[in-house]
């Protein structure tokens, strides 16, 4: 008991000391450690082609086109199904991605770099709204906004962040609660802040101002420009508390839209895995929940940090979009997370909960003793490739991850 | 042909007691034989498949599933109670502004109330000593209203508490007042400086009422839980709650009321009583009297027990006078335990054949002969029921039954009120007895456990009894009493 308790605090201590900044924008292939031509990355567990649902699958031969390792969608799908390309997940590989969450070579990765710890993290891009390839889109619109993130706006983002010698994450987290993001579903405050930070280094560093023009557009039309940012600083922090033996907290929980996967501390990198559950929400007109994929992405990696669903008490208007209740329950939201949780954000605090920090440091004892599930804000994408997304809500991480998770954990401890 | 309808909500949980109270209104549909919504544990599975309201579509439903189940004489008639099950379910929860966050663990309770020390723990009886655990280690004493915990397991968490210098009131604990507090079921009695000592629900309230009654008060009312006093558990929470009330200056003397103790834990018992240095009662329900120490009296009956904890000696009032009558039976429907045994004990004082579901010393039991006095809140009736204290409909059928006897002289009944137990039961049994009651019937006596202070108020309760002709004594004993003038009146 001791010896957990003491693990734990040093898990989440290492969360809650870390100090992430956005370093640098780069090529996949020159950053990403053991990343190679032929690789795809996805969101999730591990899983093999035959069990990726159809956004997936649609992201997966979008992307091989792209990379220039199919002619086109049908060569993509019948080499995929054939095992010419490696399935790996994005976890494995220091990197996490929304929803289908493609990581391959050629792609520009946003680096955060854990100062505290040296460690880093990398995350592509966010696309925007609409069609787009985290939801599965695979079309030619698709396919050269990948290309033009690659070939013009990746490296003009780079250059201003080198420029602006990084970006300093906490503090934007930190103002972004108290203007009302969760920083999973409304990403809006943080989007601006960072536009606000980055714009007058992009036009310093920028060749061509229509160009410039059309890079700062991109970033203030997308209101979920800071999502994949946020990811990849959830991701440099929880990645300083894995392995701690002995430690019951949480490191990764992440989604491929079959599987749904915990990961734990002291457990090492197995993988606690249990079919996605369907999220509840609200659609855009013209779909309904017939039209939705079980849940997916590497996004959950901000709830792993005490952000999205955990911080939904930040963010009211989030609450009654995503279907959880009126806006006044927002906090109770929070609150329910606290009981499952090791720690409150000394720095990451909600103005209108009298400034309770985010709950961090998901304890699996707390989530299996109470039955309180982790609840996880998130988009929910059209079940066919190709689509995009069509809605957005709320979804429990299975508890069967967290009732694996603790009886392995148990063992391991000894303990039966 | 009953018509049997299933309808499963998945991860739908709700406190049976709330599920109970909608299965009682939909079960009330004209039409419906019988209804109930119940979460699908093993246990509920098997009382609505015994209850013949498990369909094909229930049987799929697990632990976290809400399973609704109605049996009705036609399809239509179950479709509508099942569409009115579903309305109240779906009835919105007041929300808005000022929504109190409710605790889903004691570690976040204690976080809220960080000056909190005592849990009261209502969980299915499998996971209480867990629970029970948790609050003794976070110093919190803890009541546990919850039953079906192992008579080891209890004693176990007692041996540990006690390590702890925490004390634990239960398993099974339904009544208890901590310094003016009522905890499950218990009644309004002012504050006072008598201490009480439990290990029955209703003879703690008994005994409180009939004190508050007599112009006395209460300091405290610890409930310890019905197997306190057996060999197995020794007696823990009873001592420790005896050494907390001597050392308490706001007691000034002790009333401890229980089934007979095993004898080594009645030694203990007497020796920490004699300790305490305080003027004790005490009362073993159905005990033979025994040797006790100067400080200590022992009484037979509950409400001598609140007599002489107040110094006075009680008299019974005399009883109303009734017609001649050859019939010699007596029939108890008890909705309090404790207040059948004290009934029991005093059929058996007074000479009479007894025999009951929960028979005291030297009573038999139902099988053989003699007045039968009934325990309608046992185990036995009470299973996937609510307890009658709860619920008085679940008297209604013996009670119906027992008006249209011609044989019977008397029926002896309690109506047990205050908070937790159902907001008429008076008003109830009245309606019941004026439309089954014949000119040839038996009488009917009866007592109102409970205060003027209560949330159904004593008087109110009284009044309607005897507006339907029941003969409402002033307790639970001189109702027996009372009823005993009927068989011997011929």
């Amino acid at each position: 008991m001791e010896a957990i308790e003491k693990a734990n605090a040093l898990a989440v201590e290492r969360i809650l000391t870390s100090d992430p900044i956005l370093i640098d924008v780069q090529t996949a292939r020159d950053v990403v450690p053991g990343l190679k031509d032929g690789m795809i990355l996805h969101a999730g567990p591990p899983i093999e082609w035959d069990r990726m649902c159809g956004p997936m699958k649609g992201a997966i031969t979008g992307i091989a086109v792209y990379e220039g390792w199919a002619s086109d969608l049908a060569d993509a799908e019948a080499k995929a199904a054939a095992g010419a390309f490696e399935f790996h997940p994005n976890h494995h590989f220091d990197c996490v991605g929304p929803m289908t969450g493609m990581t391959t070579v050629s792609q520009p990765m946003l680096v955060v770099e854990n100062r505290t710890f040296g460690n880093r993290a990398y995350c592509a891009i966010n696309e925007g709204l609409g069609k787009v390839m985290r939801f599965g889109g695979n079309d030619a619109e698709v396919l050269d906004r990948l290309r033009w993130l690659r070939d013009a706006f990746g490296p003009a983002l780079g250059a201003a962040i080198r420029h602006n010698g990084g970006l300093e994450l906490k503090n934007i987290i930190a103002r972004g609660l108290t203007m009302g993001d969760e920083m999973h579903q409304r990403n809006v405050a943080c989007s601006g802040l960072t536009l606000r930070a980055l714009a007058p280094a992009m036009a310093e560093t920028a060749t061509d101002n229509a160009a410039l023009a059309k890079a700062l557009a991109f970033i203030a039309g997308n209101d979920q420009f800071f999502l994949n940012i946020a990811m990849a600083m959830g991701k440099s922090m929880t990645d300083a508390a894995r392995g701690i033996e002995a430690s019951s907290i949480v490191t990764s929980m992440s989604r491929n839209g079959t599987d749904f996967g915990v990961r734990v501390s002291g457990t090492g990198d197995q993988w606690f895995v249990a079919p996605v559950e369907m999220p509840e929400g609200l659609y855009f007109p013209g779909y309904s929940e017939a039209d939705a994929n079980p849940d997916m992405g590497d996004s959950a990696i901000v709830e792993t940090i005490g952000l999205g669903g955990f911080a939904m008490g930040a963010s009211p208007a989030v609450a009654g979009f995503v279907g959880a209740g009126s806006a006044s329950d927002a906090g109770n939201f929070t609150r329910a997370m606290a009981e499952i949780t090791a720690a409150e954000s000394p720095e990451w605090t909600i103005p209108a909960m009298d400034y309770l920090g985010v709950p961090t440091g998901i304890d699996i004892r707390l989530v299996v003793d109470t039955g309180l599930a982790p609840t996880i804000n998130t988009g929910i994408a059209h079940r066919k490739p190709g689509i995009g997304q069509v809605g957005a809500g709320v979804v429990k991480a299975p508890m069967g991850c967290f009732t694996q998770a603790l009886t392995a954990f148990a063992d391991r401890m000894g303990v039966n | 042909m009953a018509h049997v309808l299933n309808q499963v909500r998945r991860g739908f949980y709700l406190d049976s007691v709330a599920l109970m109270r909608m299965s009682r209104v939909i079960a009330g549909i004209d039409g419906v034989e019988e209804a109930a919504l119940m979460m699908g544990t093993p246990a509920n599975h098997e009382i609505m498949s015994d209850a013949g309201l498990l369909a094909e579509a229930g049987q799929s439903a697990g632990g976290g599933d809400l399973i609704i189940g109605i049996r009705a004489t036609s399809q239509a008639v179950a479709e509508t109670a099942l569409a009115e099950a579903t309305a109240q379910l779906d009835a919105p929860s007041t929300r808005g502004a000022g929504t109190a966050y409710r605790p889903k663990s004691l570690r976040s309770a204690v976080g809220m109330l960080p000056g909190a020390n005592l849990a009261l723990i209502s969980v299915p009886g499998d996971f209480a000593v867990a629970e029970a655990r948790k609050a003794i280690r976070r110093g919190l004493n803890a009541m546990i209203f919850s039953d079906n915990v192992g008579i080891e397991a209890e004693a176990a968490l007692k041996a540990e508490a006690r390590e702890l210098g925490r004390l634990v009131m239960g398993p099974d604990c339904g009544t208890a007042i901590i310094a003016g507090t009522p905890l499950a079921f218990a009644n309004v009695v002012p504050r006072g400086s008598i201490g009480m000592i439990g290990a029955s629900g209703t003879g703690l309230q008994e005994v409180t009422c009939l004190v508050a009654q007599l112009g006395g008060g209460i300091s405290h009312a610890i409930g310890v839980g019905g197997r306190d006093l057996k060999a197995e558990v020794g007696g823990i929470s009873t001592l420790m709650a005896i050494e907390a009330l001597a050392a308490d200056p706001g007691t000034d003397s002790l009333v401890l009321i229980a089934k007979p103790p095993a004898e080594a834990v009645a030694k203990a018992v007497l020796n920490a009583l004699d300790a305490s240095g305080k003027q004790a009662v005490i009362c073993f329900m159905g005990a033979p009297p025994m040797e006790v120490p100067a400080n200590v009296t022992q009484c037979f009956t509950l409400k001598d027990a609140a007599y002489a904890a107040l110094g006075k000696s009680a008299e019974t009032p005399q009883a109303p006078a009734l017609q001649a009558t050859e019939k010699k039976q007596l029939l108890g429907l008890f909705a309090g335990g404790t207040l059948c045994a004290e009934a029991q004990v005093i059929l058996r004082d007074a000479a009479q054949t007894v025999r009951s579901n929960v028979p005291v010393t030297g009573i038999g039991d139902v099988d053989s002969t003699g007045h039968l006095m009934l325990d309608l809140g046992d185990d036995d009736y009470t299973r996937g029921r609510p307890h009658p204290m709860i619920d008085p409909t679940v008297r209604d059928e013996a009670f119906v039954e027992a008006l249209a006897r011609q044989d019977l002289a008397a029926i002896l009944c309690d109506v047990v009120i205050g908070y937790g137990a159902h907001d008429d039961p008076a008003g109830h049994l009245a309606a019941l007895v004026s439309a089954n009651q014949t000119s040839l019937g038996p009488a009917i006596f009866a007592s109102v456990c409970g205060t003027d202070g209560d949330p159904q108020g004593r008087a109110g309760q009284i009044a309607k009894l005897e507006a339907a002709g029941v003969h409402v004594a002033p307790s639970n004993a001189d109702a027996a009493r009372w009823a005993l003038t009927a068989v011997r009146a011929g």
